[in-house]
C-alpha cells in the first residue's frame, strides 16, 4: 500500500466522470467549501500584505480601508509647505475642496487652493480628508537599509541548507537501522525516541545553552544547527516508510555482494525520495522559522538570523506595527517561494507517505 | 545533473571504505550501531542529556539558572502543583493558574481535535472529487502549514482586533462591534478556529491519502445500486477510512495538548485566563521575563509530559494494530 | 641561502608582528539594545562618530527585540556569557553582572556628581560601583485627547484633581462625543503603582519585606474594578490578555478612540509623529489619592558586564557615549527626559518643532519632584518584577470577572511569599 502504487489506481479514478452532465448537490458544496477555503486561507495574507503598505498613521484608523491611503497635499501659494486636502460641507450646505492651513482646537482654517484669498473657519466635524492611494514603501526600505538584511539572510539561508542536509542524512541513517535491522532493544530505542516528542522545547532551552557553552558554540551558527538535526519526527516518518520498502531487494543486493553502506545509499535513499522529500519540507519549514533557540545561542549582529534580525521592532514600550508588519511579510516571502515552486511535490508527497 | 552527482558518489565511495572494514570485523550488528551512532550521539547530547537535568530541576528550588547552584527540595514543587481542595475547581488549588490551564487545554484539545478532524474530512473528501485543478486546491488549502506560528498568531490578531478588519466588516455591515478577544467565549471560539487553520491542510491530506486506497470497485457496486451520497459515506467511506482517523485523532492531539505559540500571540492567554494554557503556563512560571521559577515549571512539564506519554503509547498501540490489520488483508 | 633564509625570517616575524598588532588594533565593543523608537538609529550614529576618531576600537550595536532581550541576557549573563554593554530595564535583579567602572573611568568624580541619584539602582547594594547610567529617566503619567474636552464641553479637571474626579470627567467626555474609551491604563503593575501610592499604598511592611495588600493598595485596585466594570475603561486592554504580559492603548489614544491615557513620558515621542494634528494631546499633572499624587518613576540604563574581555575599551566607550554633549544629543534627539543631573539643570533644546511636545516634556519634568518615596523604594527593590507580576496578574483576573477583589489579594500575597522563597533558598 505504497504512495507509488497507489497512483496509479488515483489516476484512473479521477479520469471517471461522476454522473455525467448533471450537477449534483455534492457539487454545489464541493464548490462552496473550496471557494470559501480559498478565501480564508489567502483573505489573512493578502490583508497583511495590504497592511503593510500603509503608513503608521494609517494602520491605526478605523475603519481601516483596504488600499493604503494618504490624505492627498496641494501646494497653495503663500504658504511654504503643502497643505492637507479636505471636502467641507459649508454652513450654506454646499461641498468644496478646502486646503486646511491649520487646526485650532476643534475649528480649522481652511484656504481655497484656486483662490489663496479666500479663507473659510469651519468645525472639524465638517471636513472630510481627501485622499488616494499612496503605498507606504519606506516600511521596507527603512528597516532593510538600516540592517545588513543579505548578512540575516545569508545566515538564515546557511543554518536551513546546511541543518536541512544533515537532518536527512543523521536521520535516514537511523530509521534505516531501525526499520531493517533485528537487533536487541530497537524497539525501546524507537520507543525512547518517540517519546521525547512530548517535551515542549521551551522547557530544554537552560539545560540546552549549558551544552552549547559548554562545547564552545556559543555565538556559532552551529549551535543553532547541531542540536536541531535528530528530530524524532524525522524518524519516526522515514522509518515508516522504509518499511514499506521489500526485504527482498535488500536480499538481492547483498547476494550480488553489496556492502552495507552501498545498500543504503544505492537502494534504500533513492526509494526512500518522497519521504525525504516532506522530511526536507518541514526541515526548512521549522529552521527559517525557528526564533527563540537562535536568539539565545547568537548574541552578535553578523551572526542573526532573518527572524532575529528582522524583529527587533518590539520596543519595551512601544511595538513599531508597521515594520513589524512589513518585515513579517519579508520573512514569509521565501517559504511561500519555496512552496510555490515544489507545491505539487510536496502536497503529493505527504499524502503518498501517508504518515502510515 | 549526472556531473552534479559525481562528487556525492565520490564521497559516499570514500566513506564506504571504513564502514566496509566494520562490516567486515563487527558483522550486521556492528552496521547496525554505526547507522544509528550520529542520531543517537546528537539526540543524547542535545535532547536527552538536558531532559535529565529538567527532571533534575524538577526537584529543586531557589534562584539560580544553572543545576550546581540550585537546592533539592524533594518533592515540594509537586506537592505545590498537586495541593487542591477539588481538581475540578482550579480556584481551590494553590497553584490556580496551572490548573486553569489543565481545564483549559482538556477542553482545547475535545473541541479542537472535533473541530479538526470534521473540517480536514470535509476539505479531503472535497480534494478526493474529480474537480478542476486538484494540485491547485491542495495547495491553498496546505499552504497556512508552512506558516510559523508567530505570523499566523500575528496575522488573525491584525484581523480580529477591537479595530481589525472583521469588525471593520461587521460595523460596515449595521452590526455591533465585537470584542472578539476580550469575550471569553470569543477567545477560546477563535484561537481554535485558528489552530484548525493552520493545521487543516495537513491532516486533510493524511485523509486523502486514505480515502485514495479505498478500493474503487467498491464504489461502483454502490453506484450500480443506485444509494445515495450521503449513505455511502456513512456506509463505505468512513468504515474503511477508519484506521487513518484514528491516527489523525492521536497526531491531533497530541499537538493539541502542546498548544502555545500561535495562541500566545494571538490572545496571550486572556482574557483573564480563559486561553490560558498549560504550555503557557511552564512558559511563564519558569522562562519568560525575569521572574523565573524553574523548578516548578519543571515540575509542570514532567505532569505534562506523563498524559502525553499515554497520548503516545495509545498511538503506537494503534499503528500495530493497523499493522496486523493490514498483514490479515 | 642562508641569507635568504634569514631574510625570509625576518619578513615573517615582521608581517607576523603587523598582523598580530592590527589584530590588537581594532577591538570590538559589542553593545546589546532595544529600541522603543528612534534610538537605536541615534546610538548607531553616536557610536559611527565613535569608531571614526579612535581606530582601535569598533562599537558595534547588537539591535534586537525587548521581550527576546529580557529573555536571553540573563540566561547567558548566568553562564558568564554575553555582550560588554547593554541596554537593561530590570537593572537591580541583573546588577550583579555589571561591571564596576569606577577604577576604569576616566573621571569618576563626573560620574558621581551627574549620575548619582541613579547608580544605587544600579549596582548590588551595598557597593559604591559606578556601573553605567540611564539612558532615559521615565514618569509614569496621564496624557489627554484635549480636543474632546472641547467638543464635549468639558472643563479640565485642575491640577491637584483626584483620580475620582478625572474618571467622571473623562466619562463625561466620552459619553456627550460618543468616544469608546473614557479612560485607559497601561496594563502593567508598575503604571498602577503610583496612583496605589497617591491612595496610600506602603508595598513594604515594617520588617522591610513586601507587603502588598495594605489599605492604599486596595482603595485603588477597587476603583480599578469599579471602572471596567462602569464603563469609564475598557477591558480590551486588562481584560484581554492574561500573566503579567504589557498592553498599551497607544494605537487607540492615537485613534482618537481615548478621552485619558495613562502611560508615561516615553510616549511622547511617538504621539508627535503618529497623531501629527489629527486632535491636541496633553500631558497632565498626575492625579492624586487621599495621600499624595505621586508618579512612578523608571527608566533603562546603559551598563557595562562583568565578563567583558576588554574592560580597558568598554571604559573608553562609557566614557565618551556618557560625556556631555554626545549625551545632549542624545535626549535631545530621542525625546527622552534627561538622567544627567548637568544636563537636566542646564535644560534642553529638544530638537522638535511640535508645540504639544514640548508642553508634555515640561509637564513631565516638572513631576519628577512630587515622586513619593515610597515609588522609589519598590522601583528599586530587587524583586520587583516578581510584585509587579502578581499584581498585574491577579488584577487582570478580576478586572475579567474571574476572581473577587478578595480573593486577588489572598493570591497576590501567596504569589509574592512564593517567589521571595524561591529566591531566598
Amino acid at each position: 500500500m505504497t504512495g507509488i502504487a497507489e497512483s496509479g489506481g488515483v489516476l484512473r479514478f479521477l479520469t471517471r466522470r461522476r454522473n455525467e452532465g448533471r450537477i449534483h448537490w455534492t457539487d454545489v458544496a464541493t464548490w462552496m467549501w473550496l471557494i470559501s477555503g480559498l478565501i480564508l486561507m489567502f483573505g489573512p495574507v493578502i490583508w497583511l500584505g495590504l497592511s503593510s503598505l500603509k503608513t503608521r498613521a494609517a494602520l491605526t484608523e478605523f475603519p481601516p480601508t483596504l488600499l493604503p491611503l494618504a490624505t492627498k497635499e496641494v501646494r497653495v501659494e503663500g504658504f511654504a509647505n503643502p497643505l492637507p486636502l479636505f471636502v467641507v460641507k459649508l454652513e450654506d450646505g454646499t461641498e468644496r475642496e478646502l486646503a486646511q492651513v491649520r487646526r485650532v482646537g476643534i475649528r480649522a482654517r481652511m484656504v481655497d487652493p484656486a483662490d489663496p484669498t479666500k479663507t473659510f473657519d469651519v468645525p472639524i466635524e465638517a471636513r472630510t480628508a481627501v485622499r488616494e492611494v499612496s503605498p507606504a514603501w519606506e516600511n521596507y526600505t527603512e528597516p532593510l537599509q538600516r540592517f545588513a538584511f543579505v548578512r540575516f539572510f545569508g545566515n538564515s539561508l546557511f543554518v536551513t541548507i546546511v541543518a536541512t542536509i544533515i537532518t536527512l542524512i543523521v536521520n535516514s541513517m537511523a530509521a534505516f537501522a531501525l526499520a531493517k535491522y533485528q537487533f536487541r532493544g530497537r524497539g525501546a530505542i524507537m520507543a525512547f525516541i518517540v517519546s521525547t516528542l512530548m517535551i515542549p522545547l521551551s522547557v530544554i532551552l537552560i539545560p540546552l545553552f549549558m551544552v552549547i557553552n559548554g562545547l564552545g558554540l556559543f555565538n556559532s551558527l552551529w549551535g543553532v544547527i547541531l542540536p536541531t538535526v535528530a528530530t524524532p519526527t524525522g524518524v519516526f516518518l522515514l522509518r515508516q516508510y522504509m518499511l514499506t520498502i521489500p526485504d527482498e531487494m535488500l536480499e538481492a543486493a547483498r547476494m550480488d555482494k553489496a556492502s552495507e553502506w552501498q545498500i543504503y545509499w544505492r537502494i534504500i535513499l533513492p526509494l526512500t525520495a518522497p519521504a525525504l522529500a516532506v522530511l526536507a519540507i518541514f526541515s526548512v519549514m521549522w529552521r527559517w522559522n525557528d526564533f527563540l533557540w537562535p536568539l539565545i545561542v547568537l548574541s552578535r549582529q553578523e551572526l542573526f538570523t532573518l527572524q532575529i534580525g528582522l524583529s527587533s521592532f518590539a520596543g519595551e514600550l512601544n511595538v513599531q506595527w508597521h515594520y513589524v508588519l512589513a518585515m513579517t511579510f519579508v520573512t514569509m516571502l521565501p517559504v511561500v517561494f519555496v512552496f510555490g515552486l515544489l507545491q505539487r511535490f510536496i502536497t503529493t508527497g505527504i499524502a503518498g507517505t501517508g504518515m502510515k | 545533473m549526472h556531473l552534479l552527482l559525481a562528487p556525492v558518489r565520490w564521497l559516499m565511495h570514500l566513506i564506504g571504505v571504513p564502514l566496509g572494514w566494520v562490516q567486515r570485523t563487527f558483522g550486521m550488528g556492528g552496521m547496525a550501531a554505526v547507522f544509528l551512532a550520529p542520531n543517537l550521539l546528537v539526540f543524547s547530547v542535545f535532547i536527552v542529556f538536558p531532559i535529565g537535568v529538567n527532571v533534575w530541576y524538577s526537584f529543586t528550588g531557589g534562584a539560580a539558572l544553572f543545576p550546581a547552584g540550585r537546592v533539592f527540595v524533594g518533592t515540594e514543587q509537586y506537592d505545590l502543583l498537586l495541593a487542591c481542595d477539588s481538581y475540578l475547581d482550579p480556584f481551590s488549588c494553590r497553584q490556580d493558574r496551572f490548573w486553569k490551564g489543565v481545564h483549559n487545554t482538556a477542553f482545547f484539545v475535545v473541541a479542537q481535535v472535533a473541530a479538526m478532524v470534521a473540517a480536514a474530512l470535509i476539505t479531503a473528501l472535497v480534494l478526493n472529487r474529480e474537480i478542476r485543478g486538484r494540485g491547485f486546491w491542495r495547495a491553498v488549502f496546505f499552504f497556512p502549514v508552512l506558516l510559523s506560528p508567530v505570523v499566523v498568531g500575528l496575522m488573525w490578531k491584525w484581523i480580529l482586533l477591537r479595530d481589525g478588519a472583521l469588525n471593520a466588516l461587521l460595523v460596515s455591515l449595521g452590526y455591533q462591534r465585537i470584542e472578539f478577544l476580550t469575550d471569553p467565549q470569543w477567545a477560546m471560539f477563535w484561537v481554535i478556529f485558528v489552530s484548525v487553520w493552520a493545521h487543516l491542510g495537513f491532516y486533510a491530506l493524511i485523509l486523502l491519502a486514505g480515502l485514495q486506497a479505498i478500493p474503487h470497485d467498491v464504489y461502483e457496486a454502490a453506484k450500480m445500486d443506485g444509494t445515495p451520497a450521503m449513505r455511502v459515506f456513512w456506509r463505505i467511506t468512513l468504515p474503511l477510512l477508519w484506521p487513518t482517523m484514528l491516527v489523525v485523532l492521536v497526531l491531533a492531539s497530541i499537538r493539541a495538548v502542546q498548544v502555545f505559540d500561535d495562541a500566545y500571540v494571538l490572545t496571550g492567554g486572556g482574557p483573564g485566563t480563559a486561553t490560558f494554557f498549560i504550555v503557557q503556563y511552564i512558559y511563564e512560571t519558569g522562562f519568560a521575563g525575569a521572574a523565573r521559577n524553574l523548578g516548578l515549571a519543571a515540575a509542570a512539564s514532567m505532569l505534562m509530559a506523563l498524559v502525553l506519554v499515554v497520548l503516545t503509547l495509545a498511538q503506537l498501540g494503534i499503528t500495530a494494530w493497523r499493522d496486523r490489520q493490514e498483514g490479515k488483508r | 641561502m642562508k641569507q635568504f633564509m634569514t631574510a625570509a625570517a625576518v619578513t615573517l616575524t615582521a608581517a607576523t608582528f603587523a598582523t598580530g598588532a592590527w589584530a590588537q588594533a581594532k577591538t570590538d565593543v559589542r553593545i546589546m539594545w532595544y529600541s522603543d523608537g528612534v534610538e537605536g538609529q541615534v546610538i548607531r550614529e553616536l557610536a559611527g562618530r565613535f569608531n571614526q576618531a579612535n581606530p582601535d576600537i569598533n562599537i558595534v550595536i547588537d539591535e534586537i527585540a525587548f521581550p527576546a532581550l529580557v529573555q536571553t541576557l540573563p540566561v547567558q549573563l548566568a553562564s558568564g556569557q554575553g555582550p560588554d554593554i547593554a541596554r537593561v530595564v530590570d537593572l537591580p535583579g541583573l546588577a550583579p553582572h555589571f561591571l564596576d567602572l569606577r577604577p576604569l573611568v576616566k573621571d569618576p568624580a563626573y560620574w558621581d556628581a551627574n549620575f548619582g541619584a541613579f547608580l544605587p539602582v544600579m549596582r548590588p547594594a551595598g557597593s559604591n560601583a559606578i556601573t553605567g547610567y540611564m539612558t532615559q529617566v521615565t514618569v509614569t503619567g496621564p496624557f489627554i485627547n484635549k480636543t474632546l474636552f472641547e467638543q464635549a464641553k468639558v472643563p479640565l479637571p485642575g491640577p491637584k484633581a483626584t483620580w475620582d474626579e478625572w474618571a467622571a470627567a473623562v466619562k463625561k467626555v466620552a459619553d456627550a462625543t460618543k468616544t469608546p474609551i473614557p479612560l485607559a491604563i497601561d496594563r502593567s503593575g508598575h503604571r498602577v503603582a503610583g496612583p496605589m501610592i497617591s491612595y496610600g499604598a506602603k508595598w513594604f511592611g515594617a520588617d522591610g519585606r513586601p507587603a502588598v495588600t495594605d489599605e492604599g493598595f486596595r482603595k485603588m485596585a477597587k476603583r480599578l474594578v469599579d471602572w471596567h466594570n462602569d464603563g469609564t475603561m475598557s477591558k480590551s486592554l486588562w481584560g484581554s490578555v492574561s500573566g503579567r504580559t504589557y498592553r498599551g492603548a497607544n494605537e487607540e489614544f492615537n485613534n482618537g478612540q481615548v478621552v485619558m491615557y495613562m502611560s508615561g513620558s516615553w510616549q511622547i515621542g511617538q504621539f508627535a509623529t503618529q497623531i501629527k494634528d489629527a486632535f491636541d494631546w496633553v500631558a497632565v499633572p498626575t492625579p492624586c489619592g487621599d495621600v499624595t499624587c505621586s508618579p512612578m518613576p523608571g527608566g533603562a540604563g546603559l551598563v557595562a558586564i562583568k565578563y567583558t574581555k576588554n574592560p580597558q575599551q568598554v571604559a573608553r566607550v562609557m566614557d565618551y557615549l556618557a560625556s556631555e554633549p554626545v549625551l545632549r544629543e542624545f535626549y535631545e534627539r530621542t525625546l527622552f527626559l534627561p538622567a544627567h543631573k548637568g544636563i537636566a539643570e542646564k535644560g534642553l533644546n529638544f530638537r522638535t518643532d511640535v508645540q504639544h511636545v514640548k508642553d508634555a516634556l515640561s509637564t513631565f519634568a516638572a513631576q519628577v519632584p512630587t515622586i513619593s518615596p515610597d515609588a522609589f523604594r519598590i522601583n528599586s527593590y530587587p524583586l520587583q518584577t516578581q510584585v509587579f507580576g502578581a499584581v498585574i496578574t491577579r488584577l487582570g483576573q478580576a478586572v475579567a470577572g474571574e476572581l473577587p477583589l478578595e480573593q486577588a489579594y489572598a493570591r497576590i500575597d501567596e504569589d509574592i511569599a512564593n517567589a521571595l522563597k524561591e529566591a531566598g533558598r
